[in-house]
């Protein structure tokens, strides 16, 4: 049949558009969309060890939400996850807010402080998690060592061991290493705020609580929207801070376990007890999955309509 | 106006003066502390752990780099972190220019595909994504990082690039067509010189967090040759629990690299890692 002119150069042209998103799209269907979908299959079966066994329904989402052995160290681990979500939020990104605020109005050495407060986030976890495990150490840490050097030695603890403390000294360093992120996507919120705005309503005497509360709180809604929901999938993805700073079990007696440790140990086994289940663990991956989709869509929503009507 | 008006933005300012100062002293300090310590031995560090130390004492350093594995990790992180970035500035240019410059019905599709990989948290495909490397013989190699990696950081890329490329004029190209250019050259001498500060920050926004992922490595990764730097360093902080002046060094060599990168890019770093988040 012959080709003409035309029919090759669009047949080139076609050729040349694959060649340029064939790749790209493959790449992504192999390493991203078929382990995705196998993850709410792998769930549906028993498996022992690395190989797939029979198909048995729900018996794993069951057992990891109502079983004897599974589920009070779910139930456990996900009520920290929610501590950890609630404290961030308002020491984290609540903290961040009012330090853009400060940074926003351009005070004497802020290009600095800019600088200094993101060092943190640009550090990795592991690397922050081991600083500042040694910081807490209950005899040498520079915690304890400065409580006691302010006379202030009655107040010293074993941060990390005491049940009480634990989780909190661990939200603590995370808020340490990204109370950065949010102050930066806050102050460029700020910065979009037309200036004639806040001036305006700094010459009608706006007290500088009633500014903030009324005039740039709704105005950065969008990046509000944005943090609560990148933490959202943070906290409920909480692991490295844990991992490093508690151990793998969530020390002392599962006082710091969060859901990303459980689906390690359920996963992967640990070194106690080398059991793999990837049952399991693939029904305990698709409840988390799908809780964070789910909440995280309506979390978007609502804060979405709630940038409308500010 | 009541008389104490004209006062109080003085001892405001002042307060916000505290508040920052405190603030950026919180953020520095520890990581100042690290560094000292890292200058000195145990003992030193015990009784004297605010004390600046003498920086000609650089044992700890040289036993680090000379006794350890840190070396071969810091080689590895670097060999993994370059080879991703290069694949998905590569893989995300590509995508990003067939859905900027060329309309298509089937455009909104790969946007929405690209979209969806942004939003799906592959930590938690890590089961099926474990026996996919094994299956392809990749499982503790370098190359299970990379793809991953590579999965992980394309749909960004490809954002940012179509983002970018669609604001281009098209009155370039055409000029280029009319002067019967190709396609291939038209992206490559054309349109793709321009594309190099997108490129950057897609870079840097994708480096940082695969140069500190703990996560793949632990899982995918059991040779102590092929590890990367944090996961290397929890072997090395395991090896060494009592030596707290090995242990700071070893935290300092690693963190080293990507502060001082930063330090020198703060604008760059700062742009780069909230490009998702600031629109």
């Amino acid at each position: 049949m012959p080709v003409s002119p035309h029919q090759a150069r669009t047949l080139r042209h076609r050729t040349w558009v694959a060649f340029l998103v064939v790749p790209p799209i493959a790449f992504m269907s192999l390493f991203v969309v078929y382990p995705i979908l196998s993850a709410f299959a792998y769930a549906f079966y028993e498996w022992r060890g690395l190989a797939r066994g029979e198909f048995v329904g729900l018996a794993n989402f069951n057992e990891v939400l109502f079983g004897a052995t599974m589920a009070p160290v779910v139930w456990n681990a996900f009520s920290h996850n929610v501590q950890a979500l609630i404290a961030l939020m308002i020491i984290q990104n609540g903290g961040g807010f009012l330090l853009a605020w400060l940074l926003y109005k351009e005070p004497f050495g802020f290009r600095f402080h800019r600088v200094a407060v993101f060092v943190p986030v640009v550090l990795s976890t592991i690397i922050v998690g081991f600083l500042w495990k040694l910081f807490l150490n209950p005899n040498f840490g520079l915690v304890n060592q400065a409580l006691f050097s302010l006379g202030l030695g009655s107040l010293a603890k074993p941060w990390l061991g005491d049940p009480s403390t634990a989780l909190g000294a661990l939200i603590l360093a995370n808020a340490w290493h990204f109370i950065g992120f949010p102050t930066v996507v806050y102050l460029a919120g700020m910065q979009r705020i037309p200036t004639d705005i806040i001036e305006a309503a700094r010459l009608d005497g706006t007290s500088e609580w009633q500014l903030l509360k009324n005039i740039v709180w709704p105005l950065v809604a969008p990046s509000t929207t944005i943090l609560f929901t990148l933490l959202f999938i943070g906290a409920f993805n909480w692991f490295e801070i844990p991992y490093v700073m508690a151990g793998l079990d969530g020390s002392p007696f599962g006082n710091t376990d969060v859901l990303g440790l459980v689906f390690y140990r359920t996963a992967f086994g640990n070194q106690s007890a080398s059991i793999q289940n990837f049952g399991q663990g693939s029904a305990l991956a698709t409840l988390i999955f799908l809780f964070i989709v789910v909440f995280a869509s309506m979390l978007t929503l609502w804060l979405r309509r709630r940038e409308i009507q500010l | 106006m009541n008389p104490d008006s004209t006062s109080r933005p003085i001892s405001f300012s002042f307060l916000v003066q505290i508040i920052l100062i405190a603030n950026s002293f919180i953020m520095l300090y520890p990581v100042v502390v690290m560094v000292f310590s890292a200058f000195k031995g145990t003992a030193e560090i015990f009784e004297h752990p605010f004390a600046v130390p003498d920086f000609t004492q650089v044992q700890n350093f040289s036993r680090v780099l000379g006794e350890t594995s840190m070396p071969t990790y810091f080689v590895n992180s670097i060999v993994v972190t370059g080879i991703s970035i290069v694949l998905i500035i590569v893989l995300g240019t590509m995508a990003g220019y067939a859905i900027a410059r060329y309309e298509s019905r089937t455009n909104t599709f790969i946007l929405l595909f690209f979209l969806a990989g942004l939003m799906l948290p592959l930590k938690l495909a890590v089961i099926p994504l474990f026996i996919l490397l094994r299956d392809l013989g990749l499982l503790d190699t370098r190359w299970s990082l990379i793809v991953t990696y590579t999965a992980i950081g394309l749909p960004s890329a490809v954002f940012i690039m179509a983002g970018f490329l669609r604001s281009l004029p098209s009155e370039l190209e055409d000029a280029a067509r009319i002067d019967g250019a190709s396609e291939p050259r038209i992206m490559w001498s054309v349109m793709l010189p321009l594309a190099l500060p997108p490129m950057a920050i897609a870079a840097i926004q994708n480096a940082v967090p695969i140069w500190n992922d703990f996560f793949f490595p632990l899982v995918f990764i059991q040779t102590d040759a092929y590890k990367t730097l944090p996961q290397g360093l929890t072997t090395f902080m395991g090896e060494f629990t009592t030596d707290w002046g090995m242990l700071f060094a070893g935290l300092t060599i690693a963190a080293a690299p990507i502060t001082l990168l930063y330090i020198a890019l703060s604008r760059q770093f700062i742009q780069g890692m909230t490009a998702g988040a600031v629109k």
